[in-house]
């Protein structure tokens, strides 16, 4: 390095946890060269309940209103996992009523769960508008899950083997309502955000992750879809009848944060669109299947993974025979997303830096668990 | 050249700026004036919870079957009853529901046989101490009365 009388000493620096923009409570300690980021490493945990061992200690039906506490911003799609997981341990499937109603369900938690990041994103970037509106959407979908469920986040919405509760009156219609309100909406955003010219230079070529990097560091949802691989857990393990729905996957091209940006504004539009799908065909009959009162899995080990709003969403669950699990592992995907927060910022100032974590969606409590 | 005169002319900050003033119509404003307004909410809502009473009788529904208690993933529910020697039947003696530990999952409402533990539309749970949110059976029954301020 030339000594010049600008340069500076390297410097080691805290950001988070009570960091706004670190979207929880995550400390990144930043090694600093001036602007210029040289190194990260996140420290994690602040936010760290032991989930998984509750687990091992509650009967599986009692461990379901835990799962949603992990990804809070989106408590449904949580639900689905285990209760997916759970049933392909006992061996049933839930009846057609209640595969729908799920995925109703679980696509308005994903247009909430983008919702709240596209607001709160676009806030760290320093637009302040897009945050109120979002906020004003979102509140459409949890007032569908307040009156289906009785709960706005935590919904606890499903059961093992199908749903507690009947749809209620008007279910369907609200439901459509929310799509036809929708969309304009969406158009709204991009027409406050897409062209702005702030915007597109904070977040264009910002951190930059190419499909190779994905891969190698295990990256899924929006993160890998924009950096054009073509990987939906919906498409290619289909669940919970999504194999009957027409849908795209969007993907771009340059895996930079302005490509992810779009990706989760094309996937909120693809979530109406299953929602207009799945609406217009809910079939009659049970709500949950034949499911014994005391839930007893054989012995046995199941992996299952949904598509949650961010990423790859597993349970790994292993049963011993007895009513309570033996070892519940959950994979989260904001963990193993945040794993490549280092790649991405390196060599970024420290304002990208914010950019990149708001980039990557993570929610502290799923990360911690 | 038009690129640039949209630069000059900001066009795309005006853009975003029409959508921003379409926004401040005040029958736009969805934010609600609470506690002077009340928010509605669902019917199925998990609130605080109530031991129902029979309306004809008076006496409580519960049969201190204790369902409730071992479907609670926080076992924060504990049943207290007395064996009654000429009905050979459980009284309930007392209920305490501890709200500070609670989740309202609703799994103890759906355990319970005779609907007798159901969780309301009452949201207002703050209390100024810990043992104001551990409910008994008396604030159970009577449910919580929370302030009501005037406006
Ligand atoms: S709502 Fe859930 S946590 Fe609360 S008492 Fe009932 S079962 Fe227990
Ligand atoms: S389950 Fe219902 S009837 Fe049984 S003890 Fe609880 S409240 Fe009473």
């Amino acid at each position: 390095m030339s000594g010049t009388f600008l340069d500076s000493t390297e410097l080691v620096l805290n950001m988070g946890p009570q960091h706004p923009s670190t979207h929880g409570v995550l400390r990144v300690i930043v090694k600093l060269d001036g602007e210029k980021v040289t190194g990260t490493e996140c420290v994690i945990g602040y936010l760290h309940r032991g989930v998984e061992k509750i687990g091992e200690n509650r009967t599986y039906a009692m461990f379901a209103p835990y799962v949603d506490r992990m990804d809070y911003v989106a408590a449904v799609s949580n639900g689905l996992g285990y209760c997916l997981a759970v049933e392909k341990l006992l061996n049933v499937e839930a009846p057609p009523r209640a595969q729908v109603v799920r995925v109703i369900l679980t696509e308005l938690n994903r247009i909430a769960s983008h919702l709240l990041w596209l607001g709160t994103h676009a806030l760290d970037i320093g637009a302040i508008t897009p945050l109120f509106y979002c906020m004003r959407e979102r509140e459409a979908t949890l007032n569908i899950f307040e009156k289906y469920c009785g709960a706005r986040l935590t919904t606890h919405a499903f059961r093992i083997g199908g749903l507690q509760y009947e749809t209620y009156e008007g279910f369907e219609q609200e439901c459509l309502a929310f799509c036809d309100m929708f969309l304009p909406k969406c158009d709204e955003y991009e027409e406050l955000l897409t062209g702005n010219r702030i915007w597109v230079q904070r977040l264009r070529n910002v951190g930059v992750l190419n499909a190779e990097d994905c891969k190698a560091y295990g990256v899924t949802g929006p993160l890998l879809r924009a950096a054009g691989v073509k990987w939906d857990l919906r498409k290619a393990q289909p669940y919970s009848g999504y194999d009957k729905y027409d849908f795209e996957i969007p993907t771009c091209e340059n895996g930079d944060s302005f490509d992810r940006y779009i990706i989760r504004m094309r996937e909120m539009r693809q979530s109406v669109r299953i929602i207009r799908q799945a609406v217009a065909d809910i079939p009659a009959g049970p709500i949950m299947a034949k499911v014994p009162k005391v839930i007893k899995p054989p012995v046995g080990e199941v992996y299952v993974s949904i598509e949650a709003p961010k990423g790859e969403l597993g349970y790994y669950i292993v049963s011993d025979g007895s009513t309570q699990p033996y070892r519940v592992r959950v994979r989260p995907p904001s963990f193993v997303n945040l794993q490549s927060l280092d790649k991405m910022a390196r060599g970024s100032l420290v304002a990208d830096l914010v950019a990149v974590i708001g980039t990557i969606d993570i929610v502290l409590g799923e990360v911690d668990r | 050249m038009r690129k640039l005169l949209r630069r000059i002319l900001l066009v795309d900050f005006l853009e975003g700026l029409r959508v921003t003033f379409r926004h401040q119509h005040p029958k736009k404003i969805v934010t609600m004036q609470y506690p002077a307004e009340r928010p509605k909410v669902a019917e199925r809502y998990r609130g605080a919870p109530r031991l129902n009473i029979n309306p004809e009788n008076g006496q409580t529904l519960c049969i201190a079957c204790d369902l409730c208690a071992l479907a609670c993933p926080e076992a924060l529910i504990v049943v207290g009853w007395e064996r009654n020697p000429e009905t050979k039947r459980k009284d309930l003696i007392n209920f305490t529901y501890d709200t500070s530990r609670c989740m309202f999952c609703g799994l103890c409402e759906d355990a319970c046989p005779v609907d007798a533990l159901e969780l309301t539309q009452d949201f207002e749970l703050a209390s100024y101490s810990r043992e104001g949110a551990i409910f008994d059976r008396q604030v159970l029954e009577e449910g919580i009365q929370p302030t009501r301020y005037k406006f």
